[in-house]
């Protein structure tokens, strides 16, 4: 019997283990953009986050407008309300779609593993931006169709009532500011967001920011200490820190709404939130739905000057890739082609198309009339940065490492933030030592 | 021949359950176990095995075992709900007028989906929520039940004993009424106040199910997951150790490291379960 049981044990074992074997990268060719239209037949699933479009018609849209340059390529869609983590578990098999959205988790060397190449760098380098953040031995694996700047999303008219009219130049004015709609104003000066994390990890795409420097992420691979004196992340996290120190935010971190602090902004009981230039579009939508005048919402860069001028950073959203078990890789490319290219996507969410040369969404005309340098992050050592990133444990992206600096700038965990910042800069460079 | 037939019939009956318990149950825990001697990632389609490797670093970070601090909150709750529920059941079993709307109101919470419970106590809650304006009326101040990291374990624990008071009610319950009605009745013949009863009847009674009452107690107080995922996200002090391990594997990918860490659980609960067994071995119930 116990014999017996031993084998049934093995048996299972050897299953588990011949499960998790093989399927390495090999060298995929390049799809191409096809030549012709007409000839391009095929129908694809397009995996999408933007559950919304898919709900009011909008990709419908696209795909029938898709359908009139390429007749012969069918289009459906699938949107994914827990996008990163669907995908991510289909992505161990071979059923995920045939255009998917690269879920950030996914380390940009293994993008071999999962999807076919688009191109090569020299060739798509020169049409899009971002193209670096998937470039793997020369090939790109995904392009963004959109990048989003980092910037305070606020409420004008709460600003005005507070008697501040100018952005503020340094974290210092910026905290001064939020302390005048403290007192001249019935607003929360700034709202958090720490319960849903992910809105407060956005803090962590200031990074280049206050050091105008489009290599402020690359290199995080080399620095020992990312949070030193000076270094963008000290300040980032500082003002984050000094604004919660201050009582500046809202009273109760832990019981915060997302979906709630968009009708918040929109009626000015929240004066300011960082977020990025995505949101000025769900911020404006929400005013209009309150009955206000969805202009009084407006977006700032972070509060620092280089040379005099002001820089926000710019990251790529999403990359579309296309999967390497795709039956339907050529319209899969014609697809993705079109879409960043000539869907008018990006102009319609009022967002920075990744396609050189595009034209800057109206939102952002306040920036471009105020100077202010958008600074297109480097991806070159992405990698490295990621690999480090998870080793330490810091979780540059994740809500934990923001979520800890407002704790202890309340007071709710012991420490104060040299502490923290000496804690992170030790375990980011004890894990560059292990794998740098 | 005539003994094999119906035993061939009671595997027959059983094969879909043990089809179901195999594929969803064993056969994950020993994928886990694999997985706890590589460095996998959770994605990749290549690992390698690291031997124990992931354990070692597991017990050379004794900081990763803090976290079961947070588990002392919810013990000390479910002890409370084990204590509660027992009364309740004593109280229900002695015929309370309406018993059995009682039993319906103290079960409800059980059937409720854990998620939505989350949801219903970030309101209740909040600042200015109902607990607040509950609180108000007898003049207390309202306080960050979530917000305040020496409080908001003791809120979470309080959450947990609402939900499952329910469950460990009706298994009282259960078992206090198979207790033949005789015993009862000579008992109260004898003279013997409600309290005696409950000493001297009830409790050798229902022993087996007060043990097993505890070990559940204990084995949910270490893994406590739902709960506080839901409504902190482990986050301002309320970590607990499969919440840590979740974010060891998916945040981090640390797949290997994060099943260890499960693996070091399911251990721990099993020797809990062990040493409750053997300290306070099961007894025969003889009702006579």
């Amino acid at each position: 019997m116990t014999a017996k049981r031993r084998t049934v044990l093995g048996t299972v074992l050897a299953l588990a283990l011949s499960a998790c074997g093989g399927g390495g990268a090999e060298d995929a060719p390049v799809v191409a953009v096809p030549g012709d239209p007409a000839k391009v037949t095929g129908a694809i699933t397009v995996l999408t986050n933007r559950t919304d479009q898919v709900q009011d018609g909008t990709t419908k849209r696209y795909a029938d407008e898709f359908a009139k340059v390429y007749p012969g390529v069918k289009v459906e869609f699938q949107g994914l309300t827990d996008y990163e983590g669907e995908v991510r578990i289909r992505m161990s098999g071979e059923d995920y779609g045939d255009v998917v959205l690269i879920p950030g988790s996914v380390d940009s060397n293994q993008y071999p593993q999962f999807f076919a190449p688009l191109g090569t760098s020299d060739e798509l380098a020169a049409k899009y931006d971002f193209t670096d953040r998937a470039t793997v031995d020369g090939k790109v694996y995904g392009l963004a169709n959109i990048g989003t700047a980092g910037g305070f999303v606020y409420n004008k008219a709460v600003w005005r009532q507070a008697g501040v009219t100018d952005w503020p130049k340094t974290p210092a004015e910026f905290l001064d500011a939020l302390r005048a709609i403290k007192t001249k104003t019935g607003s929360t000066p700034y709202y958090t967001n720490y319960k849903d994390g992910w809105p407060l990890t956005t803090w962590g795409n200031a990074l280049g920011s206050p050091s105008c420097d489009a290599a402020a992420n690359d290199k995080l691979a080399e620095t020992k200490d990312p949070w030193g004196p000076g270094r963008d992340l000290h300040v980032v996290d500082t003002l984050l820190h000094d604004i919660v120190h201050n009582g500046l935010s809202e009273a109760d971190p832990n019981t915060t709404n997302w979906e709630n602090s968009k009708n918040l902004v929109a009626t000015g009981e929240i004066a300011t939130m960082w977020l990025g230039s995505w949101a000025v579009v769900q911020m404006r939508a929400a005013a209009t739905k309150a009955g206000r005048d969805p202009q009084d919402i407006g977006f700032m860069p972070f509060p620092a000057q280089t040379g005099g001028k002001f820089c926000a950073a710019v990251r790529p959203d999403y990359l579309y890739a296309i999967n390497k078990h795709s039956k339907a890789k050529e319209a899969a490319r014609a697809w993705i082609d079109w879409f960043i290219g000539k869907s008018g996507d990006a102009q319609q969410s009022l967002s920075i198309s990744a396609v050189k040369g595009s034209p800057l969404p109206e939102s952002l005309k306040p920036f471009e009339d105020a100077g202010v340098e958008l600074v297109r992050l480097g991806w070159a050592k992405n990698n490295l940065v990621s690999q480090i990133d998870k080793a330490s444990e810091v979780g540059l992206g994740a809500k934990d490492y923001p979520q800890r600096i407002v704790d202890v700038a309340r007071g709710a965990a012991p420490g104060d933030l040299v502490g923290v910042f000496a804690d992170l800069n030790k375990r980011w460079a004890e894990a560059q030592g292990e794998i740098g | 021949m005539s003994r094999s037939q119906p035993q061939r019939q009671a595997w027959l009956y059983l094969l879909v359950p043990l089809a179901f318990l195999v594929a969803f149950t064993y056969v994950p825990v020993v994928s886990m176990v694999v997985h706890s001697f590589t460095d996998w990632d959770g994605l990749s389609r290549s690992r390698d095995f690291v031997g124990a490797e992931n354990y070692v670093e597991l017990f050379t970070r004794p900081q990763l075992f803090q976290v079961f601090a947070v588990s002392l909150f919810y013990l000390v709750g479910a002890l409370l709900q084990t204590v509660l529920a027992l009364y309740l059941a004593t109280v229900l079993s002695f015929g309370t007028r309406l018993g059995n709307v009682f039993k319906g109101i103290f079960f409800f919470p059980y059937l409720i989906n854990g998620v939505a419970i989350g949801f219903v106590f970030l309101y209740f809650f909040q600042p200015g929520g109902t607990l607040d304006s509950a609180l108000a009326v007898l003049g207390v101040q309202p306080r960050l039940w979530l917000g305040d990291p020496d409080l908001v374990n003791t809120s979470l624990a309080g959450v947990s004993v609402w939900r499952y008071t329910g469950l460990t009610l009706v298994l009282f319950l259960g078992a206090i009424q198979s207790i033949p009605p005789h015993l009862h009745e000579a008992a109260t013949l004898d003279g013997a106040s409600r309290w005696q009863q409950f000493r001297h009847v009830i409790v050798p009674s229902i022993k087996p199910i007060i043990s097993l009452c505890v070990i559940l107690a204990v084995s949910g107080a270490l893994s406590v997951f739902e709960i506080p995922f839901v409504m902190t996200g482990g986050a301002n002090n309320s970590e607990t150790f499969v919440i840590q391990a979740i974010k060891l594997a998916f945040t981090f990918n640390k797949v290997g490291l994060a099943s260890a860490a499960a693996v070091v659980l399911l251990v721990i609960v099993l020797l809990v379960t062990w040493l409750q067994r053997t300290l306070v071995p099961e007894e025969r119930v003889e009702h006579s």
